[in-house]
């Protein structure tokens, strides 16, 4: 097999039928009625968050189903600051930024340098470290919660971003660690030997040979890690505390401090809050796919 | 298989490898290895700092007998566990299930499936916690959207869904498939595309298409995908914990926690730390077996291949 990655094949679907026959009519219509099912499954809650959005801040739960007068109140008071829940949003938005781009950009740099130096440098016996990685799996996150918390506090890490940015990349290693030397495979170690024949240094070859034909792989894992960073909320909530240095997940928890908080502002917030792995998951969706190949078909 | 694979030159650099392999690869030398171990160290360094330590912390913290038996004595933690044990058994199988199905729609040709698989991504790419409040208030009793729109629509009277064990945990369940599914349809769609053409040219020549083409090709071909998918979400759900803490809170009664949860309430709010860590170490029995199934069917691939 050659270079035949599967971001090359894209378009080629395997689903290919015979030329000049077209679907059946009742083909067709099952898989519109399944399309609008899967549609109406995925988009329901999002137009919950949407229809809360909108409400005037009281209205949120009096049983309107259509936001006859959306309010986009929680919008501007976001914008502006006013509201003493919001205070800090922007703060805290920057924050959440920080901890999932470093997160992100991290475990791709780590990972690929271990996938590399694991799967391609010949080094005898480093498919350990790939089968310990996984090991970190064996104790969750959020059972990992209470040690780590105390660890931050003995490296002096306490309400540091640093402590949040530490642990997400500990968890998303090794899942990339994992792709990436999957989709390696997919690359012929000749074209690293010829490199190497013609005097290319290690660091050459990672930089000019691996890292480009890993592209797919290193977006799928970019994308993954920062959504897991994204979707965390336990470690944000437990390393963090000051106002300033909270996330966005940890401060939206605090409108729960009040039984009458603006849920209305809450969903705005969490809007905004939705945007930015929402568009990298959209620019990094065509690697996604050829990316994410886990050794599909090795039987 | 091994013979088709041959066949169809699936198998490609490992053995190659193995048979012709220049100088510097008979184990690497000299500035090579430094490079190589060089390279290796920033990982080296996260996993020592950030997983070992802590796990090996968490173990001596949580070392104590006496915790462990007052865990078992303890009716709630029971309920804890079959509930995760809920989780994992129904949420895991039926959300993999449901997405290997579904990778078998999306990859059919069509812009309006391409336009559609973006959509469906969204729950994934929304952040959990926001996503997991969405679910909780569309499903109150009193003004929640579903019962809203239930009665607005066809004039029915929801159940509060919270309020009943069985319902409760059925949203914890639903809430987590809708959440994690698209990204296991994303894992089987890129095992689907990854799947030579020849293979189904080759299979339709022998009469397999349709039904029998997914049984005798797509499935078989699939197969330690799937099972590598389920392993590894078996992993990472155990350990869940946005989902039954924003979705059903516990409710009813506290009687819809998970482990994760659990290990919360008890550490952080009720102070106590041993009892906590004993419920995050108690899965520990179940986890590590998985764990170590997970690297052996990675590994056997890496045979194969």
């Amino acid at each position: 097999m050659s270079l035949a990655l599967p971001a090359a094949r894209r378009g080629s679907a395997p689903m290919r039928r015979a030329p000049g026959r077209r679907r059946p009519i009742g083909v067709k219509a099952a898989a519109a009625a399944l399309g609008a099912a899967v549609m109406f499954w995925t988009l329901l809650p999002i137009y919950n968050m949407l229809l809360i959005a909108l409400s005037e801040d009281g209205d949120e739960f009096t049983g309107t189903v259509w936001p006859s007068h959306p309010s986009f109140e929680g919008f501007e008071m976001i914008w502006s600051g006013e509201h003493w829940y919001l205070r800090d949003f922007w703060y805290q938005f920057g924050n959440s930024c920080i901890i999932g781009f470093a997160t992100m950009a991290l475990t791709v740099l780590i990972g690929s340098l271990a996938s590399f130096a694991i799967g391609r440098m010949g080094l005898r016996k480093a498919w350990l470290i790939g089968n310990a990685s996984l090991m970190t799996y064996a104790v969750p996150g959020s059972f990992l919660a209470i040690p780590f918390t105390k660890l931050m506090h003995i490296y002096g890490l306490t309400d540091s971003l640093l402590a949040v940015i530490a642990s997400q990349v500990a968890f998303a290693s090794p899942y990339a660690i994992l792709i990436l030397h999957q989709y390696g495979k997919l690359i012929p170690l000749e074209l690293d030997d010829a490199a190497r024949v013609d005097g290319a240094t290690p660091v050459q070859v990672f930089l000019r040979i691996y890292l480009p034909l890993m592209a797919p792989a290193l977006a799928a894992v970019a994308t993954y890690a920062l959504l897991l960073a994204w979707n965390d909320y336990l470690y944000q909530y437990l390393l963090l505390s000051s106002p300033r240095s909270m996330t966005v997940a940890a401060g939206i928890n605090q409108f729960f401090d009040s039984d009458e908080a603006p849920w209305s502002y809450l969903m705005s917030v969490a809007i905004v809050f939705s945007i930015p792995p929402i568009v990298v998951y959209y620019a990094l969706r065509h690697y996604m796919v050829a990316g994410l190949t886990m050794g599909g078909v090795k039987g | 298989m091994s013979g088709t694979q041959q066949v169809i030159g699936l198998h490609r650099p490992a053995a190659i490898g193995r048979i012709w392999r220049p100088p510097w690869q008979g184990g690497p030398r000299g500035s090579d290895f430094s490079w190589a171990v060089a390279f290796l160290v920033p990982y080296v360094a996260v996993f020592l700092a950030f997983v070992l330590y802590p796990i090996a912390f968490g173990l001596w913290l949580g070392g104590k007998p006496k915790s462990y038996a007052e865990l078992f004595d303890n009716p709630e933690y029971l309920t804890t566990v079959v509930n995760t044990l809920l989780l994992v058994g129904v949420g895991v199988n039926v959300k993999l299930f449901l997405a290997f199905l579904l990778s078998g729609f999306f990859i059919l040709p069509g812009r309006w499936i391409k336009g559609l698989l973006v959509l469906y991504m969204l729950p994934w790419a929304l952040p959990a916690l926001p996503a997991f409040l969405s679910l909780h208030w569309m499903l109150i009793g009193y003004g929640g959207f579903l019962n809203s729109a239930l009665e607005t629509l066809f004039g029915i009277d929801g159940p509060i869904w919270f309020n009943s064990y069985g319902l409760a945990m059925g949203a914890n369940i639903l809430a987590y498939i809708w959440k994690w599914m698209p990204f296991w349809t994303l894992v089987f769609l890129a095992g689907r595309m990854a799947i030579p053409r020849d293979i189904y040219e080759a299979a339709a020549v022998d009469g397999a298409t349709g039904l029998r083409r997914f049984t005798f090709v797509t499935f078989p071909l699939l197969a330690n995908l799937y099972l590598v998918s389920t392993l590894l979400s078996t992993l990472w759900t155990v350990g869940d914990f946005t989902t039954a803490y924003f979705v059903s809170s516990g409710a009813p009664a506290l009687m819809t926690e998970v482990l994760a949860t659990y290990s919360f309430r008890m550490t952080f709010d009720y102070g106590y730390v041993d009892l906590g860590l004993a419920a995050a170490l108690s899965a520990l029995p179940v986890l590590i077996p998985v764990t170590i199934l997970l690297i052996r069917r990675l590994q056997a691939t890496e045979v194969q291949l």
